[in-house]
């Protein structure tokens, strides 16, 4: 991000395809149910009563969305952070991911929320609440997301310094633009490293207070899931999420753009994820162990599977893939264990807050509406096509065109088995 | 016992002035010992004849349900457990104790010493009031229904089906009334004293001396005294608490786990600032002389 991204080109596809038509299909029928869901209320919409407090919303567009943002900080904190260079073109996507990402948290969290006009609420001084865990992750959040914004905005200025050209009725306003862009730019490459720490910051402190919200429903809780160190194991898993984020997105989007991945940089982002993984398994392990509960592990009950299902597809199978230097160099490999890690974090996110979460009095148990779920896939859908968007109108993918010297790709051996991987694949 | 509407518009007034002085008092935590002196109910469920009374009490000064006092004489409602919701902010249930006579048992908000809904809040919407309440502030809530998930005792309960105005609902302790030096509603109408308000460390003593006095009708524990740190509303139970539908609970509170947690991580904001100074330095000694391109030299990550 302190250096201007020389590979990031924008990306030059048709918007609609068959697939993006498929996506804005669903957005608009998610944006229909939230609509439906505005007018006529959340009894109207959901499955959520009083036993059941929380659903999806809360579990998959707000906790799991926070948690496969992380990318965003990791990948900053890697590149400019401990100034591994090398991984510089892979952090513009990541931070878009990551800002478009939070961006639909907040529009998912407004559809949960009964009285979504009051947002602002925690804002005011006389409002805040420091006993209150999801105060602090919504004061980190909102400050977040602005720091997400200002981390983009070299990229806005890049695009469109001294290219202002706005429509005609809005015409008097592009010498204005062009001023705040010219300060932008003289000024962001100064400051924007005290954003950078601030962001791996922010995202340290909420992406662990999100796994301390349920902690205080110590009554309600499963044995297996409630633990005082649920913010360690949600910043672990945060962290250990990040680079297979950026790789599910890196491959999905060089297939959707009929670009070549950038193999290399993926797959050497992949060697740290089998580490992260191994911590996490280490700390959840012990953490079992001191508290004494293996016992509900093992019983084979609905939670024990849950829980089961949740290490082996998110933790186990990944790290026996990614250990693997061969793995890693295969891009179906690289790209199905990815996909397992980031499912994994949303079945442990689902976990949490629902599967854990046994009301007192309970006459059912709750499984979402068609409603919820159809907003859910609105949001997703959604998300995928602001940031098709985004990479059509910004400089944000590093592109290689085939055959260019400079390329990193160029400088590494070709290895037979991998680029068999890349035509296979895109 | 009806209310008219003059009446009713002076509670609206008296709860407007009471969550205005609610807010100041609130402003700092209260110790257990401010609470022994707050108010209190005793429940006593051996001397409860299971009238309902109470709920349409409850009902009427809440203008929830307005249903005619004959209706409550309807005993079949005890055939299922039933919860407080968003239109009843207490009910009546049966349980059957360990001799095998069934005995009522009212259900409300236990108003906790150290509530987990007020520690959850994020816009201090709930507030422990020193006199004893729980008060919500329907003007400041932003409908997280955090609390619904943190009560250890399942009370809060949502207006679901109100798309723009949807509230928290729950047992007042008619803060309102008590600031009028009243009674709650319940207990005012309550025929066979099973209900009894007072200072929560005098109803402790009235509570033990039943129990001494009444040897075998009561298990010798009053439910609410230590349960999650202490209730405001204690219970005199016939048979175990497991059989009554109460949930077992321990003596301690719930906040301060999480507030801990919280608090640990915050301490005076040293922790983030420390993060913040180590990434500092590690960009810092990082950072390369002249951006360079990244070379085939470059380490890239363990392998």
């Amino acid at each position: 991000m302190l250096a201007p991204n020389n590979h990031a080109r924008r990306v030059t596809v048709r918007f609609w395809t068959w697939g993006t038509t498929i996506l804005g299909i669903l957005t608009g029928v998610g944006a229909l149910l939230y609509l439906y869901r505005l007018l006529f209320g959340l009894g109207a919409a959901t499955n959520l009563d009083n036993q059941y407090p929380w659903g999806i919303w809360i579990a998959v567009d707000v906790a799991s969305g926070v948690a496969l943002a992380a990318g965003g900080f990791t990948t900053a904190a890697l590149a400019d952070i401990f100034h591994k260079e090398e991984y510089h073109d892979i952090v513009r996507p990541a931070l878009l991911t990551a800002m478009l990402g939070y961006t639909f948290v907040v529009v998912g969290l407004l559809a949960d929320l009964g009285r979504y006009y009051n947002v602002w609420h925690p804002m005011l001084p006389g409002m805040w609440q420091g006993n209150s865990v999801l105060f602090e992750v919504g004061i980190c959040v909102m400050i977040y997301l602005a720091v997400l914004y200002i981390e983009f905005l070299p990229t806005v200025v890049e695009r469109f310094s001294g290219r202002v050209r706005l429509p005609r009725p809005l015409q008097f306003l592009n010498r204005f633009f062009e001023a705040v862009m010219e300060v932008a730019g003289a000024n962001l490459r100064r400051f924007i490293s005290v954003f950078i720490i601030a962001g791996v910051v922010l995202s340290c402190l909420h992406q662990s207070s999100l796994g301390t919200l349920m902690v205080i429903a110590e009554t309600k809780m499963h044995p297996i899931w409630h633990t005082p160190i649920s913010p360690l194991l949600f910043l672990l898993s945060a962290i250990a999420v990040g680079f297979p984020m950026v790789i599910v997105e890196s491959i999905a989007a060089a297939r959707s753009f009929r670009l070549k991945p950038e193999r290399r940089i993926l797959s050497s982002i992949a060697g740290y994820v089998p580490v992260l993984l191994g911590v996490y398994l280490v700390v959840r392990i012990v953490d079992l162990t001191i508290r004494g509960v293996w016992g509900y592990v093992t019983d084979l009950s609905t939670h024990s599977v849950a829980f089961l299902i949740e290490m082996t597809v998110g933790v186990l199978f990944p790290m026996a893939i990614l250990v693997q230097e061969r793995w890693r160099k295969s891009l179906p490999a690289l790209f199905s264990a990815a996909l397992m890690v980031v499912g994994g974090v949303v079945i442990n996110r689902i976990n949490v807050f629902l599967v854990a979460y046994e009301p007192l009095y309970p006459t059912r148990t709750y499984f979402p509406s068609w409603m919820e779920i159809g907003v859910t896939i609105g949001l997703a859908s959604g998300l995928i096509l602001v940031y098709r968007w985004f990479v059509m109108t910004f400089p944000v993918i590093a592109a290689y065109p085939a055959g260019v010297a400079e390329s990193v790709e160029a400088k590494q051996p070709v290895e037979t088995v991998s680029e068999a991987a890349i035509s296979q694949d895109g | 016992m009806g209310l008219d509407r003059r009446r009713f518009l002076t509670t609206l007034g008296a709860t407007a002035a009471a969550v205005a002085v609610g807010r100041d008092a609130n402003a700092e935590r209260h110790a257990a010992a401010d609470c022994d002196v707050a108010w209190g109910v005793l429940v006593d469920t051996v001397v409860c004849i299971g009238c309902r009374k109470c709920e349409w009490a409850c009902e009427q000064e809440h203008k929830l349900l307005n249903a005619p006092l004959a209706n409550y004489d309807d005993k079949s409602v005890f055939a299922e457990d039933r919860r407080p919701d968003d239109k009843r902010y207490t009910v009546v249930n049966e349980y059957r104790g360990s001799d095998q006579r069934p005995h009522t048992i009212k259900m409300q908000c236990m108003h906790c010493n150290q509530p987990a809904c007020v520690s959850s809040c994020i816009v201090g919407a709930l507030t422990k009031d020193p006199q004893g309440p729980v008060v919500y502030d329907a003007w400041k809530c932003i409908g997280c229904r955090y609390c619904m998930v943190a009560c250890p005792f399942q009370i809060p309960a949502y207006e679901y089906h109100n798309a723009l105005t949807p509230e928290v609902r729950k047992c007042t302790f008619c803060h309102e009334r008590l600031a009028r030096g009243e009674q709650p509603a319940c207990v005012a109408i309550c025929p066979n004293e099973a209900l009894t308000f007072g200072r929560r460390e005098d109803l402790i003593e009235v509570a033990r001396a039943r129990i001494r006095h009444n040897p075998g009708k009561y298990i010798d524990h009053i439910y609410g005294e230590h349960e999650v740190g202490g209730t405001a509303w204690l219970y005199l139970l016939a048979s175990d608490v497991a059989s009554t539908g109460l949930p077992e609970l321990g003596s301690n509170p719930i906040p301060p786990l999480t507030e801990s947690i919280q608090h640990g991580i915050f301490r005076s904001f040293v922790p983030p600032l420390a993060l913040y100074a180590l990434l500092g330095l590690v960009m810092y000694s990082t950072r390369r002389n002249g951006k360079s391109e990244p070379t085939a030299e470059d380490d890239v990550g363990p392998e």
